[in-house]
């Protein structure tokens, strides 16, 4: 299942290299891309920001006058950025629902000026290698495993087309997302 | 990206091929390389040049500049007449649809090849018959194409492209015209047949689930090709 928690880190680390902000704005950047269904909780920003300065990912660069929670404006360091392409490089583990957070390192690989195209490409050469394994042991097996690995094979076919279509889509998608 | 250099060992080498088609470029500056025994899927969206791709390393289309290799052979190089009888003797074809003669019967068709390089009748039709054994399709040796199904008929050119023991098989878009299962079935026995002879097979298809019986896979856009192998 797709982790939420597990890349929010990224997601806002990620945000933060199109340019410093504050933990409202970060909160209000990720709603508008990635949060239709589910905007992020105000408290789950700045847990996540002190996680990420515990870490030396991000850094204060300045603090504004006022009584509000958090008036930090954060920026991200060089170890940040190094952790985003680390992350966006490395190809999510082939499985149901993983569209979610593949669209959303897309997304995120456009904004920061990187090859979505070798994201996505990373990706499909992944699941295809699981596609091979899954194949061979098909051909090897008895008919229930076929089956077994069948249904895995249709679902892994379908995540690969909605890879191709989104290949095909990129050039609208990055016109979009720089709005 | 798009340049592969010749790999040691390799059988089939294609580097920097352009081609193009009035206004289009089909290919611009593809690279290919199969080793023996080896199975490469092509992919790519329609019209991205991997059909082009296909034909320029069977020799049935020359690029307009880039270099093919065959063997040590530059096939850019050879004439008309060469290439055809290295089509005839070294390579197998497979493709969608259509390819086989409707007059003759299956037997025939698969002995075809063997009787265009100089085999005598009978000797054609044993090696034929071993063949459609081997696919399965040896109980349909007396009909005609008209009179079998859609995936019989795909393994009956399956049996032809191998019959004269080809090094490369060219396959576009085998299992197109096949359901799931028919298309299955012809990727397995094509590719157990390719592997137990050697024989490298180039393998055009849109299909992922086809492309899982190749060993490695390589993506065309736009005329360039992209190895995925190294896109880890």
């Amino acid at each position: 299942m797709y982790s939420r928690a597990m890349s929010i880190g990224h997601t806002l680390l990620a945000l933060l290299e199109t340019g410093p902000r504050h933990g409202y704005d970060l909160k209000r950047a990720f709603d508008d891309k990635f949060g239709h269904d589910r905007p992020l909780a105000y408290g789950q920003v700045y847990s996540t920001m002190s996680r990420l300065l515990k870490n030396g990912l991000v850094e204060v660069e300045g603090i504004e006058p006022g009584d509000g929670p958090d008036r930090k404006r954060y920026a991200i360091t060089d170890a940040g950025i190094t952790d985003v392409a680390a992350w966006l490089a490395q190809p999510e583990k082939p499985e149901p629902y993983l569209q979610s957070t593949l669209y959303t390192k897309v997304v995120l690989a456009l904004l920061t000026g990187r090859s979505a195209q070798d994201l996505l490409d990373t990706q499909r050469a992944e699941h295809l290698r699981l596609m091979r394994i899954l194949t061979t042991r098909k051909r090897k097996g008895d008919l229930a495993d076929q089956l077994v690995c069948d249904h895995a094979l249709f679902h892994l076919e379908a995540d690969l087309r909605w890879l191709e279509l989104t290949a095909a889509r990129l050039d609208q998608l990055a016109q979009e997302v720089r709005r | 990206m798009t340049a592969h250099a010749a790999p040691a060992g390799s059988l089939l080498t294609a580097t920097d091929l352009r081609k193009t088609y009035g206004p289009t470029h089909a290919l611009d500056g593809a690279g290919f390389a199969i080793h023996p025994g080896e199975v490469v899927a092509i992919m790519g969206p329609s019209g991205s040049g991997k059909s082009t791709l296909l034909h320029c390393l069977a020799g049935i289309v020359t690029p307009d500049s880039g270099t093919i290799t065959y063997a040590g052979r530059d096939l850019t190089a050879m004439s008309d007449r060469e290439r055809s009888a290295l089509r005839r003797s070294e390579f197998g074809f497979v493709f969608q649809f259509g390819q086989l003669v409707p007059e003759l019967t299956c037997v025939e068709n698969v002995a075809l090849p063997l009787r265009l390089n100089g085999a005598g009748r009978r000797q054609a039709e044993r090696t034929a018959l071993d063949w459609m054994r081997k696919l399965e399709v040896d109980g349909l040796k007396d009909k005609r194409p008209g009179e079998v199904s859609g995936g019989q008929g795909q393994r009956v050119a399956v049996a032809r492209s191998l019959v004269t023991g080809p090094r490369v098989v060219f396959a576009d878009e085998p299992t197109g015209a096949l359901d799931s299962l028919n298309g299955e079935r012809v990727m397995q026995l094509l590719t157990e047949a390719a592997r137990a002879t050697n024989a490298a097979v180039v393998l055009v298809t849109h299909e992922t689930r086809v492309a899982a019986y190749s060993d490695r896979e390589i993506v065309v856009r736009d005329g360039r090709s992209r190895d995925m192998e190294h896109a880890i």
